[in-house]
Order: structure tokens, then C-alpha cells, then sequence
């Protein structure tokens, strides 16, 4: 099993939600966040004084899948996310040692 | 329990439906007078001949109170700008520091405010002061009829009273924009209590009240120097005492300390707006078709060119178009007009709401240099326009330039010394600022133990 993290643009959050569900993902969870990588942040204007926004907002997708499910997911979730300019996040991979689903006590793959 | 109460809501109810009863009874079986017949009666007794001019009186009576009203909602106006400009972690604070200053506003008008800022003839010292009590039966002795004021005055003894209590809280509402974020609550309500009871009340009766200024030939319609101006002073005073907020002014520059909500900003200025109609309209003190339209008009005009221009100001200043600085210049716009808005032509008002635009936002920017920290952009907007207002109508309105140049030295410096005193006193009795932990973790929080928005 692994955990498939995801840092996109806010906007690009149903694209790549539809893309996933085409691919078979049946779940995630997502979270508002902010942060910067490469892109840095921006500067904003505020009563006359610029300021710089460091931690530009961003959207968190966590899914868990199976093991062979791992790369169609990555892949499709860095295709339907993708803009082509600086700012469009990354795609993290991370072993998942175990799951279970709370309703049923069913653990390990049979939770997913 | 449940049973028991119950049983006791039900003797209650009948016991409120009985008495509903028996106290009507009464009225049913007498012949008592109608308001008809007792507005009959009030118009013969002040004479026949007069009976037209009764209607006009009552007229004027109405629009006076739904200025009011409208000058009340001013204060929803001030606390959503105030909120909207400032951090979400201290919405609390300046919703409660607003809920304050209408009620003592309103209490310590009728305890010794409208007396203090209308002595008539007791005067401690005369044009000067007059410190006296409060109100009392102002129907009585012919105040709910024109024997309240004469002809000169189309409204009764409690409608003159409603209508200036609810402008003298507006005063002190001005500075708890700019000390937001970092005074203290307890010091901030003593402070508030003594400016609206007292220093607005006595600049006032300089002028409103027939004191000094009046006497000079100042002229100040709705109180660009003696409401705004007043409030801008004192403002300005306490800002420098009480100090910017923690983090505003760095060694690197100035780092803004950004308004949580441009929404509630925005509706804050539309309702101030919107209450201008009646603090300006409600002034003209009648229903005098002429003047009250001319006001309206002037009042409406100057906003919008205060609106614009600050707007196109902004846009070649700051090189972009800043919100902040449009709803600025709406109000700068507005406090151009007031001391002037019955005596300009429609197209003086537009040139003086624009200039009082462009005002504003130098003023806005030149403060920040300086590094007074005013949240909300207050003592630009009152104070700086309530002074570029107040000059203007001795340049379009046909008032002594030398007067109005008077007035304003006099009211700005009273005001401002006025100030300085009691929140000096204050910060060495009562101290006026929250600890930096206090102000980092929010007001809400630490004056209050709760916050205003709440995630569930």
C-alpha cells in the first residue's frame, strides 16, 4: 500500500478529482494549505506598502491505494494538474503500512 | 420540574392576559381624545393663523427622528469598517469597543451631554463653558410643540435631544478606529466616557451651542470640524501616546498589517454612506424642501467625487487601484461636505469631495510615514478632511475665510490637548496598552476569551 500526497494549484482541484475518479480512485482526502517551493511567494499591495506574500495557498490531496494502482494515480493526478508554469506542486509517494476502515474493522488492502 | 414549570408558565400567562384585559377595559367606556383631537388642540393653542405652518412642523418633527435613526445605523457603519480593516483576531474587541461607545454615547448625553452642549444661558464661563445636568421632561413647558424652539426650529424638545445624542457618539467612535488592535479595553471605555460626555460636548457648544465660535462667524454646518475634526484630533492624540502596533513599522520599511475582510470594510462604508443622508439631512434641522434637497445632492455628489478621485489618486500614487483607498475616499468625500453641504452650489461639491479624496490619500501615506499607525485610516479621513471641509466653505460657501481658519485652530488644538490629558492620565493610573503577548495572541482572545469566528 502506498499514500499518494499531492501539493496542487486550489483551481486545479476538480480537474484532477475527475481524473482520478477515471482512473478508479474511489477516495481522497483534501486539505487547503499553504507554501512555497521554487515558485516562491508574491508581493501585494496593502493601504500603500508593498508586502510579500511568502506561503501562497495550495490544495493537499492524500489518497491510499494498492500498490499497483500507485503509479496510474501519481500519473494522473501530475497530468490533470499540470499548467506548465512555475507554481504547480508535486506528487510525493509514501509507503502505507497499514489501514483500517473504522465501520468494519476489515484492516490492511481490504480497507482501501 | 418540567411538570412544575409549566404549570407555572400557564398561571403566568393568565395571569398577563388578565391584566391585558382589566387594563383596557377602562379606555373602551370613556371618551378619550384621539392624537387627532390632540393634535387639534396643539394647533389652535399655538394660534389659527398658524395652522398651515402646523403641518410643516410635523413634517419636519418626522424627518428629524428618521435622521435619527439613519445617523444611528452610522454606528453599524463604523463597527463593520473598523472589523473589515483590522485582523480577524480582534473583531470582538472592536465590536464590543462599538457596542460601548453608542450606549455611554447615548447615557451620558441625556446625563449631562445635551445640557453641557446647549448650556442656552449656564454658562459656567460664557461662549466658553457650560457644564450642566441632564435632561429633563422636554415636553414639558410647550416642548412638544413649537414652543420648544419658537419658529426657528421645526422639531420638539426630545427630537432636537434624539438627534444630537446620536451624533455626539460618532465622535468617539472616530478614534476607536485608530487605536484598534492594542489599547486596552478598560481604558479605552473610561477614555471613551470622558471624550463623548465631556470634550465633545463642550467644542460642541462653542459653535452648536451658541458659544464663542458661533459668535465669530464660524461656520460648520454637520460638523466637519466639530464632529469629524473633533474626533480626528483626539484621535490623533491618543495614536501618539498609545503607539503603532507591534510589527507595523520595521527596519525594514513599513510591513502592512493586512484588513481581514474588504467585504465587511465595504458595507461598513455603503452604510456610512447611506447614514450620511440623515447626518447631513437630518442638519438642515426641518423639512425645509429647498435646503433639504440641495444637501442631498451635495452630500451625495461630494462622496462620489471623493470616491473617484481617489480612486485615479490611488491608481498613479500607488500604482494600483486599492479598495482600502476607495472607501477612504467615499468617507473623505463625505467629511468635505458636511460643514458646508446647505451653502455650495452642487458643483462646489463635487470639487470638494474630490480634492478631500486626493487628500486622503497623501494623508493616509504621509501618516504611515511618519509612523503614526491609525488601522483604519480615521484621522485622515476626519481629521484632514473635517479641515480641508471646513476651510473649503470659506472658499465656495461664502463663510469668512479667517473665521472658519479660527474655528478650526480652536476645535483641533482643544480637542487634541483635550485628549492628550486624559489618556496621559489614563496610561499612568490605568496604563492604555495590552502587554505584546496579549496583542500578538489577539484581543478577542486575551481582553475577551472568545472569538469571533468560530469553526464548528
Amino acid at each position: 500500500m502506498k499514500l499518494v500526497v499531492a501539493i496542487i494549484k486550489p483551481f486545479k482541484l476538480e480537474e484532477v478529482k475527475e481524473s482520478l475518479s477515471e482512473v478508479g480512485i474511489e477516495g481522497m482526502t483534501v486539505t487547503e494549505v499553504k507554501g512555497f517551493g521554487r515558485q516562491k511567494g508574491h508581493t501585494e499591495i496593502y493601504r500603500g506598502s508593498e508586502y510579500t506574500v511568502d506561503f501562497l495557498p495550495k490544495v493537499k490531496i492524500e489518497i491510499a491505494v494498492q500498490d499497483d494502482a500507485v503509479t496510474v494515480a501519481a500519473q494522473a493526478i501530475a497530468k490533470s494538474a499540470k499548467t506548465g508554469k512555475i507554481g504547480d506542486g508535486k506528487v510525493f509517494v509514501l509507503p502505507l503500512e497499514d489501514a483500517i476502515r473504522i465501520r468494519t474493522d476489515e484492516s490492511g488492502e481490504s480497507a482501501l | 420540574m418540567r411538570e412544575l414549570l409549566t404549570k407555572l408558565s400557564g398561571l403566568l400567562l393568565i395571569a398577563l392576559l388578565t391584566a391585558a384585559v382589566l387594563d383596557t377595559t377602562p379606555a373602551i367606556g370613556q371618551d378619550e381624545a384621539g392624537p387627532v383631537d390632540e393634535y387639534l388642540e396643539l394647533v389652535e393653542s399655538s394660534g389659527a393663523e398658524y395652522a398651515p405652518a402646523f403641518d410643516f412642523f410635523t413634517v419636519s418633527m418626522l424627518w428629524t427622528v428618521i435622521a435619527a435613526a439613519l445617523v444611528f445605523i452610522m454606528h453599524l457603519g463604523f463597527a463593520t469598517l473598523e472589523s473589515g480593516l483590522t485582523q480577524s483576531k480582534n473583531t470582538v474587541n472592536i465590536l464590543f469597543k462599538n457596542v460601548w461607545i453608542i450606549s455611554i454615547g447615548l447615557i451620558t448625553y441625556a446625563v449631562l451631554g445635551f445640557n453641557t452642549h446647549y448650556p442656552v444661558d449656564s454658562w459656567q464661563i460664557p461662549g466658553w463653558l457650560g457644564i450642566n445636568g441632564p435632561i429633563g421632561d422636554l415636553n414639558a413647558d410647550g416642548g412638544d410643540g413649537w414652543g420648544y424652539g419658537g419658529l426657528s426650529l421645526a422639531m420638539t424638545g426630545y427630537g432636537d435631544f434624539i438627534f444630537q445624542a446620536m451624533f455626539a457618539a460618532t465622535a468617539a467612535t472616530i478614534v476607536s478606529g485608530a487605536v484598534a488592535e492594542r489599547i486596552k479595553l478598560t481604558s479605552f471605555m473610561v477614555y471613551s466616557t470622558i471624550l463623548v460626555a465631556f470634550g465633545y460636548t463642550i467644542a460642541g457648544s462653542w459653535h452648536w451651542g451658541g458659544g464663542w465660535l458661533s459668535d465669530i462667524g464660524f461656520y460648520d454646518f454637520a460638523g466637519s470640524t466639530v464632529v469629524h475634526g473633533f474626533g480626528g484630533a483626539a484621535a490623533l492624540a491618543a495614536v501618539l501616546i498609545l503607539g503603532p502596533r507591534a510589527g507595523k513599522y520595521t527596519a525594514d520599511g513599513i510591513k502592512p498589517i493586512v484588513g481581514h475582510s474588504m467585504p465587511l470594510a465595504a458595507i461598513g462604508v455603503f452604510l456610512l454612506f447611506f447614514g450620511w443622508f440623515g447626518f447631513n439631512g437630518g442638519s438642515v434641522l426641518s423639512a425645509n424642501p429647498g435646503p433639504l434637497g440641495l444637501v442631498f445632492t451635495t452630500t451625495a455628489l461630494a462622496a462620489a467625487a471623493g470616491g473617484i478621485s481617489s480612486i485615479i489618486t490611488s491608481m498613479v500614487v500607488l500604482k494600483k487601484p486599492d479598495l482600502s483607498m476607495a472607501l477612504n475616499g467615499l468617507l473623505a468625500g463625505l467629511v468635505s461636505i458636511t460643514a458646508g453641504a446647505d451653502s455650495v452650489s452642487p458643483f462646489a461639491s463635487v470639487l470638494m469631495g474630490a480634492i478631500g479624496g486626493v487628500i486622503v490619500v497623501f494623508s493616509i501615506i504621509f501618516l504611515d510615514k511618519i509612523k503614526i499607525d491609525d488601522p483604519v485610516g480615521a484621522i485622515s479621513v476626519h481629521g484632514t478632511c473635517g479641515i480641508w471641509g471646513t476651510i473649503a466653505v470659506g472658499i465656495f460657501g461664502g463663510a469668512s475665510l479667517s473665521s472658519q481658519i479660527i474655528g478650526v485652530l480652536g476645535v483641533y488644538i482643544f480637542a487634541f490637548v483635550f485628549s492628550y490629558i486624559v489618556f496621559l492620565l489614563i496610561k499612568v493610573t490605568m496604563g492604555v496598552r495590552v502587554s505584546s503577548e496579549e496583542e500578538s495572541r489577539g484581543l478577542d482572545i486575551s481582553e475577551h476569551g472568545q472569538e469571533a469566528y468560530n469553526i464548528s
